[in-house]
């Protein structure tokens, strides 16, 4: 298969778009995608997006939107993998160019939650995990999450605080980024304060319900122009595990992160220490110390050591969530794969502005979907 | 879910009724299309014995529409081996404890609406012996 | 009425909630100070997940399980209620699927107002004695329904009896005979459609429960040539203790042959539910040989009558699940919302 290079990248703010739906949204992202590219046309559109359908009532979602953006009549169609739809869309569209079925291609991640009340959204976020034996029982999504973080500070003996430095670290970077939902700095304090939302969950524990797009051009070497920034992806993979939590071989350990990003490195011949950046899943705290651990970029057992001794921070051995990560700078699920794609890229660039890691040569980006049902992992090399 | 999922799942909701694979005689639940152990489609029918452990528990803040507080999600290893999620009911979330001693009871677990579609299945409360 | 072969209990299982609700705590909302006592101390109430159904599957299972028949054995399954969660569609049904029963039984559901528990064991013994049935499943239960400020309230209450019947032989109890005397007399019914009862006050005692009490157990004991002396214990229905009492008095039993199964006391009024939980306490400690005596009342209105004699089997088919148990496991609620909460009397 041949190389794909990143040569486009567009996002819209993530927040709650009173005035925009699904269609301004996702066109918004598209066209600042090309537009950061110069272009005006690709040869196919993967669209990543979990609840259209639920919350939206529209599926053909990818139909829908190349015909918003001028772009009929190009191959387009809606990926979908739960809450890491978004990195399977840039998956779908990297592999479109390396098959050589696509000269370019865009992968969009966008999803809007905001046009329904809350219980519906709960509802349709439990959509990711077993219905018929865990969401048919009333277990929502961020139920299950808490399960694992309850087995997990059981099972180590560590207390919830501990979890404080991915929270800090996340809105700290938020406050530079202007497409961010949150410019509010968090104090360790405020993480053990905040309010129960599922033991030992607080409030702060949880990234947000959102609207928002993002998007990226991906092509082939021959298609790169010269006033290309090109970002070539080295790495791609997805994994998957049981969808219920309960038929894991251990609830603590997310074993489709750890195959996929194996693979990923593999394919990219490269190895965790290699990384200069890193975009974990991180929707709950939780899950980026699980995501960490298994994607080799701790020991296990060692994640909430190093976070607490500033390992992830900026200035740290391997900072992360560099644009304040889904906790921060927003969540909007099915969207949160590509944004970190963008992200990544454009800290790749040294296009990151004063959220720039400096020198960073090589980054990686993984997108989760339900509690590491699907993980979807990628590295990107400058 | 509506009527027909619901009716669907009736015997593994309403009884815990699993698989035992014909082939490596492994106890599955919930069912699966596949034994987990050892990929046979082949399996008779057996009904777990309802008794369990709590592996994992979460006290929700915000019960889902139509479920009252105290919610409590919880993951339950079962005698015959296997976890499954389910609620706890009959108890206080700060009486939870990794590791207590459950069973199975049938219990109203939402309705379709006031004119709708009742669903019975199981949750856990604390074992009878230890009250 | 006796049938053809002799019939008896092989099982039995009881089920009460955890939740009570005090009186007092109803008082306080409704009452002025110094309002007349209310008839009981507290009542049951179901937790949100439970209802006549869930009652009726946790005592089903017991009685099952206690009486070690096969399930393939079970030919019948009556569940009598006046608080079942669909007006149409049978709970018979889904405790049978419940329970695993085979899928050639015989199954419904009984209205009678407080003795469609009793009719179902009636049904159960023509099902049983007559041949037709091998064993049989039959089940009282109610989640009462209790109009706020009403007298009722105070014991409107909840819990299940199940009762699995087979042939005399092998039996723990021996069904001596049963008796059933009904006229039409509306003295406590529910409309289609209407959330709670209308009921006759006073109307409810003399021409309702008194007479078909008395009637029906006067009518039994001549029958069977027996007097209230030959009976170790006796059961009557419990809307209020006071009623109970002055039945008993009035057939000539006494204080020591109520109090075992005098559950009201401590729960309230189970419904179809009452003289089935009181004939289980009754089974929890009776002794090989000794006679039961048991007069369920309904509504609308009826009274059935059983005798029993327990048989040596006894202590084989019961253990530590108790209904004193069930009804030492008691948690007060904090509070009178709470309990409008759990009963879904708050419009949403």
């Amino acid at each position: 298969m041949r190389d794909v290079f990143i040569v486009g990248v567009g996002q819209t703010k993530v927040g709650e778009h009173w005035g925009l739906g699904l269609r301004e949204l996702g066109a918004e992202a598209i066209l600042a995608a090309l537009g950061d590219a110069g272009e005006h046309r690709t040869d196919a559109l993967f669209v990543g997006n979990m609840l259209s359908g639920q919350l939206s009532g529209q599926e053909n979602l990818a139909t829908m939107l190349a015909d918003a953006t001028g772009l009929l009549p190009i191959e387009a169609v809606k990926i979908e993998a739960a809450c890491g739809s978004g990195g399977a869309a840039v998956r779908a569209a990297m592999l479109a160019v390396a098959a050589g079925a696509a000269e370019t291609a865009i992968a969009l991640g966008v999803e809007k939650m905001t046009d329904v009340m809350p219980d519906v959204v709960t509802a349709a976020l439990a959509t990711a995990s077993d219905h018929e034996y865990e969401a048919g029982f009333g277990l929502s999504f961020v139920g299950m999450a808490a399960l694992i973080m309850q087995r997990f500070l059981h099972e180590t003996g560590r207390s919830h605080d501990a979890f404080a430095p991915f929270i800090v670290n996340a809105h700290r970077n938020a406050m530079t980024n202007e497409h961010a939902m949150f410019h509010l700095s968090i104090t360790p304090e405020q993480f053990s304060r905040s309010p129960l939302v599922a033991s030992p969950m607080g409030l702060l524990d949880v990234a947000p319900v959102c609207d928002g797009a993002a998007a990226i051009l991906v092509c082939s070497r021959d298609a790169i122009k010269p006033h290309h920034k090109p970002v070539r992806i080295a790495g791609s993979a997805i994994a998957t595990d049981t969808i219920s939590l309960g038929a894991r071989k251990r609830m603590t350990w997310l074993q489709a992160a750890e195959t996929s990003a194996a693979k990923a490195f593999q394919v990219a011949k490269l190895t965790p220490s290699d990384i200069d950046v890193a975009e974990p899943h991180d929707a709950f705290t939780i899950m980026t110390a699980l995501t960490l651990e298994a994607s080799g970029f701790a020991k296990p057992g060692t994640v909430l050591d190093m976070a607490n001794a500033g390992a992830f921070a900026p200035d740290g051995d391997l900072p992360i969530c560099t644009f304040g990560g889904l906790k921060a700078r927003g969540h909007p699920v099915g969207a949160s794969g590509t944004y970190q794609i963008v992200e990544a890229c454009r800290q790749l660039r040294g296009d990151a502005g004063k959220n720039q890691i400096a020198g960073a040569k090589r980054a990686f980006a993984q997108s989760i979907g339900g509690h590491g049902a699907v993980a979807v992992s990628h590295i990107l090399e400058a | 879910m509506q009527t027909p999922g619901y009716y669907r799942v009736e015997g593994p909701y309403l009884r815990l009724q699993g698989q035992l694979c014909c082939r490596c005689n492994a106890k599955q639940f919930p069912p699966n299309p596949t034994c987990r152990g050892c990929g046979s489609t082949q399996f008779d029918s057996c009904n777990l014995s309802g008794n369990g452990i709590v592996a994992s528990f979460s006290e929700i803040g915000s019960p889902p529409a139509g479920h009252s507080y105290p919610f409590i999600a919880a993951l339950v290893t079962l005698a015959e081996g296997m976890t499954i999620a389910a609620q706890l009911t009959d108890i206080e979330p700060e009486h939870v404890k990794i590791g207590m001693k459950v069973e199975m009871t049938t219990r109203r677990i939402s309705e379709t609406g006031p004119e709708g579609c009742l669903i019975y299945g199981y949750k856990f409360r604390p074992r009878h012996d230890c009250l | 009425m006796k049938p053809d072969r002799a019939v008896g209990v092989w099982g039995y299982g009881a089920y009460v909630p955890r939740f009570r609700i005090r009186s007092q705590q109803i008082a306080e909302v409704w009452r002025p100070k110094g309002a007349a006592s209310p008839p009981v101390l507290q009542k049951s109430v179901p937790s949100y997940d439970e209802d006549a159904i869930t009652m009726a599957i946790d005592a089903a299972r017991t009685a099952v399980r206690r009486s070690k028949v096969e399930l393939a054995s079970i030919g019948g399954i009556w569940v009598g209620t006046e608080s079942k969660p669909y007006a149409v569609k049978p709970t018979a049904t889904l405790v049978a699927a419940a329970l695993g029963l085979p899928g050639q039984i015989l199954s419904a559901d009984i209205e009678f107002a407080c003795k469609a528990g009793s009719l179902a064991m009636q049904m159960a013994v023509a099902g049983v004695g007559s041949g037709m049935l091998e064993s049989a499943v039959a089940i009282g239960v109610d989640a009462a329904q209790a109009r706020p400020s009403d007298i009722l309230e105070y014991t409107a209450a909840c819990g299940a009896a199940a009762f699995v019947l087979g042939p005399a032989a092998g039996a723990m109890a021996v069904i001596d005979e049963t008796l059933s005397y009904s006229t039409n007399t509306p003295d406590f019914f529910r409309r289609e459609g209407a959330a709670y009862p209308q009921h006759g006050g006073r109307f409810t005692e003399e021409p309702g429960y008194f007479h078909h009490t008395l009637t029906a157990s006067r009518m039994f004991l001549e029958k069977t040539g027996t007097t209230a002396a030959d009976y170790r214990y006796a059961i009557f229905h419990q809307p209020i203790p006071k009623l109970v009492e002055r039945a008993a008095k009035a057939l000539g039993f006494s204080q020591g042959q109520i109090e075992p199964g005098f559950c009201a006391k401590a729960m309230g009024n189970a419904y179809a539910g009452s003289s089935g939980l009181a004939l289980a306490a009754v089974f929890d400690i009776a002794k090989p040989g000794e006679k039961v005596f048991c007069c369920g009342y309904g509504s609308g209105a009826g009274s059935d009558v059983f005798g029993f004699t327990v048989t040596d089997q006894i202590e084989e088919r019961r253990d530590k699940q108790t209904v004193a148990s069930y009804l030492a496991n008691a948690v007060n609620l904090p509070g009178y919302g709470h309990y409008l909460r759990l009963t879904g009397a708050i419009r949403m």
